[in-house]
């Protein structure tokens, strides 16, 4: 493999890792934004949706199972974390401390839930054959590059949820709803826009996307009860580096994060590639505290 | 002040960010159950001279539940085996079980209970290396024996531990000398990070540098880790004949499945495995690994009389479709073991079991022949498995003639040996 193709099979790697944190993050920046709430039970939202993608393939086996799986994924996941913004967070909302607790707390519970109910060794998702292809270049001078096809369906997947969320915000009168809440909740309710219909449909939406993330992740390893567990935490690290509840910075943090790690990887091993990768957040929220993208909200500034 | 309350956020997300690793981290320590076990019940039986206690320790709880409570299997099998041909000198054996949890302090607290309170005459137990090593301080403290039954990094020695697991010259080095005789010249090192994969690799790599063979590249994963995007790429870039993979638990699946969606296949660059036996290809799903390599002391499809008498009473007690693995039957010859060394003895003192134990012959055992060598460690075979699309490893290759075990690689630790004479002295 030359070196070339090397380089470029890393900005390959770059950009699927950081298609999986854009599918993980989004959710959490969406309802950050427009609820101030830090949601610990996102990646049992992950989790969610690979079991579910695992219990989709199982009843529609064959090569359509897969894409079935997204949409139930989402919807399911999406109802739980209506449930989830109805009973506990909106009665929580006002104390951000308060949700932080109440949501680990949820996280642990819907881990021991998990397994309960499929036991602690995690279960398979089996990609279907037509995602098993890897696209080989075998002569020039990128010789040795491999693109696996469920790598390219990844992000594909994340740049499809990352359009439908843009149009649904800019294009949709639930979006201009939202945008209105996020800009300024006090005025929006006087205006006569139902907030806390608002907030649950917007927390619903995220959880969705983790969702769909969750059958991403199920199509590259196993699904087990703490799956979401190994994605909070650079979730996390996106909606900081991103600018607190911005879509766009998201994304751009989702690429800088995926690059970053796989820049790297090129040099050190992946411990501490994850060590640079830290060292390079902490530093830039010391520059520039605000994230990537600054949002004006008035919301944010009082 | 518009950005004091966004500071006060950015600090707020930077803590939860801690959490949630902590979380992460803890998620181990979750689930720990409550100490009050059914178990508990069986302290205060009284014991009279025709019952002795024994402590087995292992984790029925949190992550290493999955491989231990199997191992606890195999242990209780022998105990209730050998009660039922009229136990051990006379005496009846009350199997006292504590939960270690997954966490290495929990061993160590519940290894000072069984000895100080339950007045356990030897335990037997632990699975990773650092759980043998917070239990350590322990035995040699009380001067008491410890039977530790899964293959691990070597590199220690203590009179009160009796390593029945393989030292690194029964597993990683017999599968170089396969893999050498097999002309396989690039080796590639990929593994958790954390002390077995580390030492495991240190050694190999001694010894491919002492060999003329080349290291084509070497890369640790955090435990639990599910990206080898980067990994897969360099592997291809280094182009290995062969990876030593000492990854453990999940992170295979994610490996061997990103590897296969890389059109990087067991048949066309063979996979050499520490740390998948028959259970973990099970969970895992053999198509996934089929056709990679394991090396092992002990694969349930060796045939001999004791192995077949041994799994038809495991499976008769626990599931049909339940399967063995390497340090299950450890953990049972461990029983067996011990019971002879006590007999020959004549007594359950640890100090004259354990001097014992090094006395014994060669015993048949499903492992095949196997004893107790003088630094108190197994002398057994190597055997090397292909792994078949059942779930069964085809045995390839075995090693001439039962292994002497090494703690201290001659090639890494040059001069460093077993000194077990003065007892109770830490000569880790």
């Amino acid at each position: 493999m030359s070196e070339a193709a090397f380089l470029l099979g890393q900005v390959f790697n770059g950009l699927s890792v950081a298609s999986l944190f854009v599918l993980a993050a989004l959710g959490l920046a969406l309802s950050f934004g427009l609820m101030r709430v830090i949601n610990m039970a996102h990646g049992e939202m992950l989790m969610l949706g690979g079991y579910l993608a695992y219990l989709t393939l199982r009843a529609i086996p064959g090569p359509v199972g897969i894409i079935a799986a997204m949409p139930i994924a989402f919807v399911g996941a999406g109802i739980v974390g209506a449930l989830l913004e109805w009973t506990v967070i909106r009665r929580l909302s006002a104390r951000p401390l308060d949700t932080l607790l109440a949501t680990w707390g949820i996280s642990l519970i819907l881990q021991q839930a998990a397994r309960n109910l499929f036991g602690a060794v995690g279960v398979q998702v089996v990609a279907p054959a037509w995602l098993n292809h890897t696209i080989s270049v075998t002569a020039g001078p990128l010789a040795g590059l491999n693109l696996p096809a469920v790598r390219i369906f990844i992000m594909l997947i994340a740049c499809v949820v990352l359009g439908g969320i843009a149009l649904i915000l800019t294009k949709t009168r639930l979006g201009l709803y939202v945008r209105a809440v996020h800009q300024d909740r006090p005025i929006a309710a006087a205006m006569g826009i139902d907030t806390p219909r608002i907030d649950c449909l917007v927390f619903a939406l995220g959880a969705g996307i983790a969702g769909i993330a969750g059958v991403a992740l199920a199509l590259l390893g196993p699904v087990t009860p703490t799956v979401g567990q190994s994605y909070i935490v650079p979730a996390f690290l996106v909606v900081i580096l991103g600018g607190l509840g911005s879509l766009t910075g998201a994304a751009v943090a989702s690429l800088v994060v995926g690059m970053i790690t796989a820049v790297a990887q090129i040099f050190v091993n992946v411990s501490v590639a994850q060590v640079l990768l830290l060292l390079f957040v902490i530093l830039f929220i010391q520059v520039r505290p605000q994230g990537i993208i600054a949002i004006r909200s008035r919301a944010l500034e009082d | 002040m518009p950005f004091k309350r966004l500071n006060l956020v950015v600090v707020l997300l930077t803590g939860g960010v801690l959490v949630a690793t902590a979380l992460h981290h803890s998620a181990i320590s979750a689930q720990k159950t409550s100490p009050h076990s059914p178990q508990e019940a069986l302290r205060d039986r009284p014991v009279d001279s025709h019952a002795v206690k024994v402590g087995i320790l292992q984790s029925l709880s949190g992550t290493m539940a999955i491989s231990e409570v199997p191992l606890e299997n195999a242990e209780m099998l022998a105990i209730n085996q050998i009660n039922a041909s009229g136990g051990v000198n006379g005496a009846k054996i009350i199997p006292v079980e504590e939960d270690g949890a997954s966490d290495p302090a929990i061993f160590a607290q519940k290894a000072t209970k069984l000895i100080e309170q339950d007045k356990v005459v030897t335990v037997f137990g632990g699975w990773t290396s650092a759980s043998r090593k917070a239990m350590l301080p322990v035995f040699q403290k009380y001067d008491n024996l410890l039977w530790y039954p899964v293959q691990f990094e070597g590199n220690e020695c203590s009179p009160n531990v009796m390593y029945s697991g393989a030292q690194p010259n029964q597993q990683a080095l017999p599968a170089f000398a396969w893999a050498k005789q097999r002309g396989f010249k690039r080796f590639y090192l990929i593994g958790s990070d954390y002390v077995y994969p580390r030492t495991a690799n240190l050694i190999l790599k001694k010894h491919i540098e002492h060999d003329g063979l080349t290291l084509s590249g070497e890369e640790y994963v955090p435990l639990g880790g599910s990206d080898f995007s980067s990994a897969i790429a360099k592997i291809a870039q280094s182009k290995p004949d062969i990876i030593i993979n000492t990854l453990n638990g999940d992170s295979n699946v994610s490996f061997f499945k990103q590897l296969a969606a890389a059109g990087v296949t067991p048949d066309k660059l063979p996979i050499m495995s520490f740390s998948i036996a028959e259970p973990e290809v099970k969970a895992m799903g053999p198509s996934l690994l089929a056709g990679s390599y394991a090396s092992w002391n002990y694969f349930q499809s060796l045939s001999s009389a004791n192995n077949t008498a041994f799994i038809k009473a495991f499976q008769a007690k626990y599931g049909a479709d339940a399967s063995v693995d390497d340090p299950m039957v450890h953990g049972y010859v461990d029983v067996y073991e011990w019971k002879a060394a006590v007999e020959k003895a004549k007594s359950f003192d640890p100090e004259k079991v354990r001097a014992a134990a090094v006395k014994l012959s060669l015993t048949p055992s499903p492992l095949g022949r196997v004893k107790f060598a003088d630094n108190q460690s197994m002398v057994q075979t190597g055997y090397i498995g292909r792994l078949q699309p059942d779930g069964q490893f085809t045995i390839i290759w075995h090693s001439t003639g039962t292994i002497n075990p090494q703690p201290y690689d001659p090639l890494n630790f040059p001069g460093k040996t077993c000194n077990l004479q003065k007892h109770g002295s830490p000569l880790v």
